[in-house]
């Protein structure tokens, strides 16, 4: 279900035309970000695996293939995406996880959506077709303009399709809960985090820690012999990956802080983090410029991830935002691409 | 050769006198931070790809980041090019000045500013040596990483522009996975700093961007790096086999099997015969290939996954396989690995080495083609991989002396370059387009996408002033060097095979 054709006719005309889009692929990432005012442009039908191979590492697919299909088909063989797509309902695609650039519980211990992607084909704001990057891992040819689309929330160009790079599924994997304060678990976690132990989640809901062990069967098994606690199911990884975890879930307002993993947090950010204490989640409504300051006087940023859609993610330095507009206008000169989704003018 | 900028070709190129540039900069830096004569400029004319030489219109020396805003400042009111340098070891040419550029040497910033052993990171300054900065934290139980073959003297500066990987980027990364943030002066002057502590930043991804652009985008000044815990053991297994080909296909069945090996590394028979007589580290000299397979991690595991591989490699036909039984002897093959450069010297007064990945399993034609090309141009190659990741390194052995030579390396290296993309893979795997594949850039991408370079460039530098005539290719050098290549719509060696 090849449909570059009928996009890049959609993107030329409003190109010509000037008249901004809204591209949409599952739907499932609508409430993120800041509202678009655009005609609605869907991706989900341009779909498909176009090539993988196991022992290549590699999986190449259009946009609007489901992230569910792709993480079956790897599962079959073994194989998964390690940067854990959060999946926010069952048609989430390959193309809404780049754009919006989301990694899961394994960031800390195994990278970013953007380390794994090898290439992108997109559509620029004029429609042309461009493709960089590839299917190999060593590439240094031209610019990484690929790894730019992942989080660009679309506004650099559309994504056709992508190829990423899939790594093997864990030997072995226990999912450990502990009984211990937020603050005593993080500790714990940057002191294990200095040696060479096969983690994979540390996750902390407010009451408990949550341990996820994934590495060789020897070195899995000892790890768990040395924090006791107690097993539990696998599946909490996805409902925390998914923000269904019961500390996460809800419709309220949801804010997001990444910061310094070795960062003390201020009491009144709660006791809920990830990413072994890089990310804090938040569930009520804070003054965001207050908020704002705090995050960066911790080496980071917060994000309105769920909530008023009027500004969402943080403010940037003057220099860097100047950058992003010049940025905007040389892949998108019309400005026709998801206008306003991450800042207000671009 | 290239190593003469065409402004026909690679568009304008700025140039203003010596004095000029005396009276600019002179001020703006330290005592004895600006050379201007040429037996004071002659060490920076080429970097770790010394058959291109060119000598600068001046190098400028500067000691702080002011002092580095100051030169960039200066240079873009003048509109004078610059070139910056970290160790000038990289392979591309990518610091290859060309006359009237101010060559921008970082050299001086060679501190490691902080080691914080509980975030696991490290600040550093762009001079600081990549090993440099595992010597630093080893005391912690901790490394950075990456590690080029030239990690001894290479900067991390120079790392980040190139994206530089390694025996060990299989199972760790490559540069970019393994930095967190940057601070970069642009050619106005302004200071940008570019990703963070925590694990990911607003807006768009400008730290990936800047990682690997070569110079063109900025002047990274501070780089806060990723350390990794280091692992309990590590192990390593020789394989040797009497073809290529099996060898090849034993790497792909390692791969598959689930193991991520912390490197695999293949070399063929002229290579490891070379690498023996060089550093005698122990490979049968007999062989057709020989693959070295490391394993890390925890004890136990290691040694399981020591005898899974070692039983896929002889089902795939490996002759001999063979576990380094302690440290000594896991050091002595690597050292045959890490000598196959220089062991070169041994079969030729010049090698030049190439630098495309390919998908694995193109593997086995691609070496067949190689050797075709190879005799088509009446030179040898000796061949090296970073298997695990279809990394290339044919190294073609030429005499520069004799008449023509050096030319035919080129233009067999160009040859070998295009057959990696024609196989689905790319010109560069991990040294970089430089001024060396500047014009196999234009075979890899459409002018489309070479335009969009150009455009994502001139956000960060307008006026085209940083490292010109590098990386992305005018359309006018495409045209002139596709009406080369394609000469009255005839390929070259159109009886050669085309995959």
């Amino acid at each position: 279900m090849d449909q570059t054709q009928a996009l890049t006719e959609a993107v030329q005309g409003a190109a010509n035309t000037h008249r901004p889009l809204r591209l949409v692929g599952g739907g499932t990432h609508e409430f993120y970000g800041r509202a678009v005012d655009g005609k609605t442009l869907s991706i989900a039908g341009h779909k498909g695996i176009i090539d993988y191979d196991p022992s290549e590492l590699v999986i190449t697919a259009r946009a609007g293939t489901l992230v569910s299909e792709i993480e079956a088909l790897l599962a079959e063989n073994q194989q998964m995406l390690a940067f854990e797509p959060p999946r926010f309902g069952p048609s989430a695609t390959l193309g809404g996880a780049v754009a919006t650039g989301l990694s899961g519980p394994r960031r800390p211990f195994a990278g970013a959506l953007r380390d794994f992607v090898l290439g992108a084909r997109i559509l620029d704001g004029r429609g042309q077709s461009l493709h960089f990057g590839g299917t190999v891992f060593k590439n240094v040819a031209g610019f990484d303009a690929f790894r730019l689309m992942a989080g660009a929330q679309g506004g650099l160009g559309l994504i056709l399709d992508v190829s990423l790079r899939v790594t093997p599924k864990p030997r072995s994997e226990r999912a450990l809960v502990l009984d211990l304060g937020s603050e005593a678990a993080r500790l714990r976690v940057v002191d294990m985090m200095r040696h060479p132990l096969p983690l994979s989640g540390a996750f902390h809901d407010g009451e408990r820690l949550h341990l996820r062990l994934s590495g060789g069967e020897a070195a899995v098994t000892g790890l768990a012999r040395d924090l006791g606690g107690e097993d539990e199911p696998m599946a909490v990884w996805q409902d925390i990956a998914n923000l269904a975890h019961p500390a996460l879930a809800g419709d309220g307002p949801l804010w997001r802080i990444a910061i310094g993993q070795t960062r003390i947090a201020p009491a009144d950010w709660g006791p809920v983090w990830d990413w072994a204490g890089g990310v804090r989640w938040i569930r009520q409504e804070i003054d965001a410029p207050n908020l704002w300051d705090a995050a960066a006087a911790l080496g980071g940023h917060a994000t309105l991830f769920r909530g008023p859609r009027d500004q969402v993610f943080q403010p940037l330095a003057p220099a860097v935002r100047r950058l992003h507009e010049r940025l905007k206008t040389a892949m998108d000169p019309f400005g026709i691409f998801n206008p306003g989704r991450l800042y207000e003018g671009f | 050769m290239l190593d003469t900028f065409d402004d026909q070709v690679d568009g304008p190129f700025g140039q203003v006198g010596t004095g000029i540039l005396r009276r600019r900069l002179e001020p703006l830096l330290p005592p004895g931070g600006l050379l201007t004569t040429t037996e004071g400029m002659r060490p920076y004319e080429t970097d770790g790809l010394a058959a291109y030489r060119s000598l600068p219109g001046a190098v400028a020396l500067p000691e702080t980041v002011p002092q580095v805003q100051a030169v960039l400042k200066a240079c873009s009111d003048l509109g004078v090019p610059v070139v910056a340098r970290g160790a000038g070891t990289g392979l591309s040419g990518g610091a290859l000045p060309f006359p009237g550029c101010v060559l921008l040497s970082l050299s001086k910033f060679n501190k490691i500013l902080e080691i914080d052993p509980q975030a696991r990171t490290a600040r550093v300054q762009p001079g600081v040596r990549n090993l440099a900065i595992s010597e630093a934290v080893a005391h912690l139980g901790l490394f950075y990483a990456p590690d080029p073959s030239s990690q001894l003297a290479c900067s991390i500066g120079g790392n980040v522009a190139e994206n530089a990987g390694g025996v060990h980027c299989l199972k760790y990364g490559l540069t970019v996975h393994n930095i967190l943030s940057l601070e970069v002066v642009t050619i106005d002057g302004d200071i940008l700093h570019l990703g963070s502590e925590a694990l990911d930043t607003p807006g768009y991804d400008l730290m990936a961007l800047m990682t690997g652009s070569e110079g063109l985008l900025g002047v990274v000044t501070e780089v806060l790096v990723k350390l990794t815990p280091l692992p309990e053991v590590a192990r390593v297994i020789l394989a040797s086999f009497d073809d290529v080909e099996v060898a090849a296909g034993a790497v792909a069945k390692i791969m598959a099997a689930g193991i991520v090996p912390a490197g695999l590394e293949m070399m063929d028979g002229p290579a490891l015969r070379a690498a023996e007589d060089f550093a005698q580290a122990g490979y049968p000299k007999s062989a057709a290939a020989i693959l070295l397979c490391e394993l890390d991690g925890e004890a136990a595991d290691v040694t399981e996954e020591i005898a899974r591989v070692s039983n896929l490699l002889t089902e795939a036909g490996a002759v001999e396989v063979r576990v380094a039984k302690d440290e000594a002897e896991r050091k002595k093959f690597w050292a045959g690995r890490k000598g196959a450069f220089p062991a070169m010297g041994r079969l030729a007064p010049d090698y030049y080495c190439i630098d495309g990945t390919i998908p694995r399993r193109a593997l086995p034609k691609v070496l067949t083609e190689i050797g075709r090309l190879a005799d088509a141009h009446g030179l040898g190659v000796a061949n090296v991989f970073h298997a695990g990741d279809g990394n290339l390194h044919p190294l073609i052995l030429y005499n520069s002396e004799l008449e023509g030579d050096s030319e035919r390396a080129e233009a067999l290296g160009g040859a070998i370059l295009e057959l990696c993309v024609e196989v689905g893979g790319t010109i560069t795997g991990e040294h970089g387009v430089g001024r060396e594949k500047i014009n196999q850039m234009c075979v890899q991408f459409t002018q489309g996408e070479n335009d969009a370079f150009h455009a994502l460039k001139a956000a960060f530098d307008p006026k085209g002033l940083l490292n010109p005539g590098k990386t992305i290719p005018t359309l006018a050098r495409c045209a002139e060097y596709g009406a080369l290549h394609v000469h009255k719509g005839v390929l070259p060696h159109p009886h050669l095979e085309r995959f």
